[in-house]
């Protein structure tokens, strides 16, 4: 059985459909690498899922249960986390700050008003990503890279069923991209993941399968092989550039 | 935050011994600086916590004043009572009242407790009983074991006690994982609920906290002043706390006591000189806001 399952979801802004009839599966530890042209409606998707974003119509379903009625908190309280495009953190906090918070939020230990939270823990998740040198650094101050980082080692802190990754190559260096290919290389088999992205040497990588968005619709869906292959996606997508 | 805490003790220590000098005056503003010290760091918390910025704190301190006011006149005059009751009714309307405010932020946020401190405000003047728009004479004191809370030495005593106290429960909560939370939604509430906790019962706990503390410093207000108005609801009363924690710098806690310790001293002081006194009140808040680091 899918872990993720989305069946015909429709989503239109006015005239614009971001979203038209998606039907997407993500499965027990696998990585789905999600493709297409810039305006096709991944990141749309991607809140479609997280609940950032209502749909107009289908049904999204998580380990077995419906949650496209859900708010975005209960989503990921049920284990779906993601990382944004731009890097989004809590800005007064240090590194190991923020980590400690996605640790309370996983542990509902939220209503504590005593307690601190526990920095100990924090440590585990920023040394799983590289991080632990700058734990007590103001977040703010982070690099491009380091933040992209900190937000996985919050995703990961947050015991995730599924992450879902919206362009964790975005903006990076070669040097950081390799890094962030391997980290994510390292959690194969870990986490499910649901990987947008646009550097399409990573997506035959990591990816387990693809799926090509073109327009808000799905034109393909395959493994590496199949998807290089298919006509359709190289005129539709591959074809730009690559 | 090391320095404020300094000048915080420091200020306590300087308190302790105000009523050595034997006058009454000097007692008096003491405690009235102990009042609002008390009901700005309250506001800080939503204000620089939170970072919801309320128009309308004063509503709260105000029900606390009319909470002192009132149980004199059924009989209740234990201080216990007198300031669970002022605590609890501020925590009930600001638990209410905040949850509807806590849908909107940004200006909206402002408006809207503006508009429900007004309209408590009205409902207060509209009360023929409570004499309406003139306010009452505190009927009698609240009282703690035989001692009258409308002696400005007790009550400085108690108001120092309980301004130490709230300090350090509050101190110890915007630390704690809960303070936390709400300090993390006001730097990012999408990011806040992208790892599964939503802002809003955080700020609405938080909110309710913070008005019920205003409420006691309005039941120690009414035994200050032995008098109880609706206009300690007004706007500009509201208007008055944020300027104390602007000055004290919003989000630092122990910088809303400078803050209200630095505003009731300028006004005793600049009203000595000039019945324009607001004035250079006014200056002086925007040289501190041009200034402000944070």
């Amino acid at each position: 059985m899918s872990l993720l399952d989305i069946r015909q979801a429709r989503k239109s802004f006015g005239a614009l459909c971001v979203t038209d009839n998606v039907e997407l599966d993500v499965k027990e530890g696998e990585i789905h690498a999600l493709i297409g042209p810039n305006g096709a409606g991944k990141s749309c998707l991607i809140g479609e899922i997280t609940g950032e974003l209502a749909l107009d119509a289908g049904e999204v379903h998580f380990g077995g249960e419906r949650v496209d009625r859900l708010p975005v908190h209960a989503r990921a309280q049920r284990g779906l986390k993601r990382a944004y495009q731009v890097p989004q953190f809590f800005s007064s906090f240090t590194a190991a700050g923020n980590v400690a918070l996605a640790r309370v939020a996983c542990t509902r230990t939220g209503w504590s008003a005593w307690r601190r939270p526990r920095m100990d823990d924090a440590s585990v998740f920023l040394r799983q990503v590289g991080l632990e040198s700058v734990a007590q650094r103001p977040s703010a101050s982070l690099g491009h890279g380091e933040k992209r980082q900190l937000e996985l080692a919050m995703a990961f802190a947050g015991e995730p069923k599924l992450l879902l990754l919206d362009e964790p190559l975005a903006g990076l260096g070669p040097g950081d991209s390799e890094r962030m290919v391997g980290l994510l290389r390292s959690m194969r088999g870990r986490y499910a993941m649901l990987l947008v992205e646009h550097d399409m040497e990573a997506v035959f990588t990591l990816a387990d399968r693809i799926s090509v968005l073109v327009a808000g619709r799905i034109i393909a869906s395959g493994t590496a092989v199949e998807i290089r292959a298919n006509p359709e996606v190289r005129a539709a997508y591959l074809g730009e550039g690559h | 935050m090391r320095t404020r805490l300094i000048i915080v003790a420091v200020l306590f220590a300087v308190a302790l011994f105000v009523p050595l000098l034997g006058q009454p005056y000097y007692t008096k503003l003491a405690v009235r600086m102990a009042v609002f010290a008390l009901a700005a760091m309250s506001l800080d918390l939503i204000v620089g916590y939170a970072g919801l910025v309320s128009f309308g704190h004063a509503a709260f301190f105000g029900l606390g004043c009319y909470a002192a006011g009132v149980l004199p006149m059924v009989g209740v005059q234990n201080f216990v009572v007198v300031f669970a009751v002022a605590a609890l009714a501020a925590a009930l309307i600001g638990l209410v009242t905040g949850a509807i405010s806590l849908r909107a932020s940004g200006l909206y946020f402002i408006f809207i407790t503006l508009a429900f401190a007004q309209m408590v405000f009205y409902v207060a003047q509209g009360m023929r009983p409570l004499s309406g728009d003139d306010g009452f004479r505190l009927p009698a004191p609240t009282l703690l074991g035989g001692l009258r809370l409308t002696d400005p030495h007790v009550l400085l005593y108690l108001m120092l006690a309980i301004l130490a106290l709230a300090a350090g429960i509050s101190y110890r909560v915007t630390q704690s994982r809960f303070g936390q939370v709400v300090q993390a939604a006001r730097d990012n509430a999408m990011k806040l609920s992208a790892i599964g906790l939503p802002a809003y019962p955080y700020r609405l706990a938080l909110y309710t906290y913070a008005c019920a503390l205003a409420g006691i410093a309005g039941a120690a207000y009414a035994n200050l002043t032995e008098f109880v108005a609706p206009n300690t609801m007004s706007w500009v009363v509201s208007g008055e706390l944020l300027f104390m924690v602007i000055l004290g710098t919003a989000g630092t806690l122990f910088g809303a006591i400078i803050g209200a310790v630095v505003f009731v001293g300028l006004e005793q002081i600049l009203s000595s000189y000039t019945e324009y006194w607001l004035f250079p009140l006014g200056v002086i808040l925007v040289l501190r806001v041009l200034v402000l680091k944070r």
